[in-house]
């Protein structure tokens, strides 16, 4: 340990105020505090701290993700008739370059604000640029995957003034560019599949509806409930095993880190408008398919409860949470145009939140001054 | 009995170190220091200069805000030096003891005959009146307000703090004298707060409003607790003091004299023998600690605290136990790097967050160091802040109404029934290390310029 940290205090010097690479600043100090928790000590008021941190924080999500992604790898494999682990291996192949140019893309715009700011670079961009391909369709061409990053980190963002500033979720604002500048690239019955030749991949032909359009064209699954729960459906490369996801739902709560009120409410939502829809008979098929199917488990467990773009209260997050879920559900069956109906919702709240939390707020401020005259 | 007010909230941070229940009385050390910077808000105007003759009670500043507030001498004998800091800012006026004490003459009052001019005139020239604090703003009482209350904490919940059954053994004619006294400056109540079965003898104390609170830190904050019995609104005043202050004023009206001897709890895993003391406020340190910390390593160093490690301020040897303060910590410093840490199990440090291990072994003692286990980041995590402060108070909108200085939002959002210490917690667990307290204090040093 001490060579390592003798061989970064010798570079210090070079990236510090007046050095010679002092343009890379905030590079270097990012990469020295991933290796080393800095020697900072409090000042004053609280002298001891919790050990969590942002870095703690965001690498327990991207922990959490981790079930899905090797889940998603694994059926990428097997949308394209591969068994075991050859088809993991497919998948995890076809992935990587994705994986690999959301965090370039990202990282690179990330430092780059923070250099100019002069500020530290942020931590969130680790789950954002984890998350971004796995809310894609596998056969995403990657210069999309670059364009989209680099509109939702710049746009949904930095002009926000960068992490923890932002209104709408990052990762799903890239989604939602590409569904409307690139629709051909997230819709229809090509993209779910993979369209790379090797490891004996079959390739040729493979195509097919989603369970979500099955279900908005049909009001059928086209699969068995069973399939879609575990995830051998096409779809998004993280979202369609719901198994995956509520194994990262598990961390995510246990841990505390995700807002137990949000995914709960969420998941009420949804099966509330489900029911609803069921019982004036606008729908005749179970309400609980909505949650198995499409991105529904996935954003309720992942993006939902992003705490920056989520409700800050926790009255509000109940509500917030219950509205995403209900209103995804109405897109689904209401505007089959929109057959994905939680990327609109999420973001839709996203925007709602500042004012559900206000009303809360306003709840408070409301109580305080009652008291003032009750006491009069 | 009176009702059992429990609060779900907080946390006691279970650190090694408590004072085992032994008291040494230590003899008068080489010198004692005022320091202004205890007192928030207080601009020192010099009564003396280096060489004159004191006695304890004699008045060594006033404050420039407002003249009849008097800070006196703790000892008698010769003021050794006055410590000035950057554009001549006193930092403090020490005095070094002679060895017999001498003391200043005060009227003995009867609490329950004299009158208000008396008394309140009594506390500001023998120098112990700042030990009352109002809030709002939680700065010295102005002596011209009539508080709606006066509120006490019996107990102090703090990590590692002072047992007060312990701490006020044989004390109890100066806190019945003390607390009449306080009774004739308020047209209400005098409150006192116990912690249920921890009462010790506090319950049957006189003149008083009892209340009984159950729950974890910090349940024995004064703020917290008039929070929970009779919370302040917009143009009400309070005033709060401490238990261990109100013997020292009964001291004061039953002898005719500032004796400013308290016991203090010297605690801390740095501490070789963690007990009681019994001191003159404002000793030196050293005479305090010296000996008592334990052998570092090399390279390693400690950190010294006069009051607890959550709200406490950094001293030196050099320095002086702080005029509210009735604790000592010594804790290691956490100037360390630490390779990897954020991934590493990290067993021997402390979270309140399942992403590391601490709620495995919840009675565990820790040696925290002072590191700050991360690098400061805006605000992300939401939910968090709300379960360590047990107000109807939504921390994070005050906290960012601080932040924008917006006084109506600060004021409609509650910051006339907290100050810093109530968000001691918030600040301890809080992953995007902002200093909340500091933002809290610049918030009310916002209200105060602006009212």
């Amino acid at each position: 340990m001490s060579n390592l940290r003798n061989y970064v205090d010798r570079l210090k010097p070079a990236f510090s105020k007046g050095g010679r690479l002092s343009f890379l600043a905030s590079t270097f100090e990012a990469f020295e505090t991933f290796l080393f928790v800095p020697n900072t000590t409090t000042a004053k008021g609280a002298h001891i701290r919790d050990c969590n941190d942002m870095k703690r924080t965001m690498i327990v999500v991207v922990l959490a993700l981790v079930p899905a992604f090797l889940f998603g790898c694994y059926n990428t494999g097997l949308q394209v008739h591969l068994t075991g682990f050859t088809a993991f291996l497919y998948g995890l192949l076809r992935i990587l370059p994705m994986v690999c140019v959301s965090y370039i893309v990202g990282l690179a715009i990330e430092f780059y604000f923070a250099q100019i700011r002069g500020h530290e670079v942020n931590e969130g961009f680790l789950v954002t640029g984890f998350l971004i391909p796995l809310i894609m369709p596998v056969s995403t061409p990657l210069w999309i995957v670059a364009l989209a990053t680099a509109f939702s980190v710049v746009f949904g963002k930095e002009v926000f003034g960068g992490t923890g500033m932002n209104v709408f979720n990052p990762a799903l604002l890239a989604r939602a560019f590409v569904f409307f500048a690139y629709t051909a690239h997230i819709s229809g019955e090509q993209v779910w599949y993979s369209d790379w030749t090797m490891l004996g991949a079959r390739v040729d032909g493979v195509s097919g509806a989603t369970a979500l359009e099955h279900l908005s064209t049909t009001g059928e699954l086209g699969f068995s409930p069973l399939d879609a729960f575990l995830g051998f459906i096409p779809g998004s490369f993280g979202e369609t095993s719901t198994l995956a996801i509520l194994i990262g739902a598990a961390v995510l709560l246990f841990t505390g880190i995700a807002s137990w009120r949000t995914m709960v409410s969420v998941f009420a939502g949804g099966l509330a408008m489900g029911y609803l829809f069921q019982a004036c008979g606008v729908t005749d098929y179970p309400a609980w398919w909505h949650l198995i199917i499409g991105g529904f488990a996935f954003g309720a467990v992942f993006m939902a409860t992003d705490p920056v773009t989520s409700a800050q209260t926790d009255t509000g997050k109940y509500i917030v949470g219950f509205l995403t879920g209900a209103i995804a559900v109405l897109i689904r069956v209401a505007n089959p145009a929109y057959p994905e109906g939680m990327m609109l919702s999420i973001l839709f709240m996203n925007a709602l939140a500042p004012l559900v939390d206000y009303f809360v707020v306003e709840a408070n401020i409301a109580r305080r001054r009652n008291r003032v005259k009750t006491a009069k | 009995m009176s009702k059992i007010i429990t609060l779900r909230k907080g946390l006691d941070i279970n650190l090694a170190g408590a004072a085992s229940k032994r008291l040494t009385v230590l003899p008068l050390a080489e010198e004692y220091g005022l320091s202004p910077l205890d007192f928030e808000g207080v601009t020192p105007k010099l009564l003396v200069k280096v060489g004159d003759e004191v006695k304890a009670g004699t008045p060594l500043f006033f404050s420039k805000a407002d003249e009849r507030i008097l800070f006196t001498s703790p000892v008698s004998g010769t003021v050794s030096s006055v410590n000035r800091g950057e554009k001549r800012k006193v930092l403090s006026v020490t005095v070094a003891p002679s060895k017999t004490q001498s003391y200043e003459e005060f009227p003995k009052l009867d609490p329950h005959k004299a009158s208000r001019e008396e008394i309140v005139g009594l506390l500001l020239r023998s120098g112990l009146w700042p030990m009352l604090v109002q809030r709002p703003y939680g700065i010295i009482a102005n002596p011209s307000d009539s508080p709606k209350a006066i509120f006490i904490s019996a107990f102090d919940s703090a990590p590692l703090a002072p047992d007060y059954n312990f701490v006020l053994q044989g004390e109890r004619e100066n806190l019945e004298a003390g607390l009449a006294l306080l009774g004739r400056l308020t047209a209400g109540k005098v409150h006192l707060s116990v912690r249920a079965h921890e009462e010790g003898e506090m319950t049957s104390l006189k003149g008083v409003e009892l209340h009984t609170f159950a729950g974890k830190h910090p349940a024995g904050n004064v703020g917290v607790q008039i929070h929970h019995i009779d919370p302040i609104n917009k143009g009400e005043v309070v005033w709060t003091i401490n238990i261990q202050d109100v013997a020292v004023i009964g001291r004061l009206v039953r002898e005719g004299r500032v004796d400013r001897t308290r016991t203090i709890a010297v605690t801390g895993s740095e501490v070789a023998d963690p007990q009681y003391v019994r001191i003159i406020a404002g000793a030196r340190i050293d005479s305090v600690l010296g000996g008592r910390i334990k052998p570092q390593a090399e390279g390693d160093s400690v950190r010294i605290i006069s009051g607890n490690v959550l709200t406490g301020a950094r001293r030196t040897m050099q320095e002086f136990t702080g005029f509210y303060a009735h604790q000592l910590t010594v804790i290691p410093e956490g100037d360390k790097y630490e390779l990897l840490g954020w991934m590493l199990p990290r067993t021997k440090k402390f979270s309140v967050s399942r992403a590391y291990f601490s709620w495995l072994c919840p009675r565990k003692q820790y040696r925290l160091d002072t590191n700050l286990n991360g690098s400061e980041r805006p605000f992300v995590v939401t939910g968090l802040y709300e379960r360590y402060l047990p107000m109807d108070i939504y921390p994070m909108y005050l906290l960012k109404a601080c932040m924008a200085g917006d006084i109506d939002k600060m004021e409609n959002l509650g910051i006339y029934e907290v100050v810093e210490e109530d968000f001691a917690l918030c600040e301890f667990v809080d992953p995007s290390k902002i200093a909340i307290q500091q933002v809290i204090r610049d918030g009310i040093n916002l209200m105060i310029k602006e009212a």
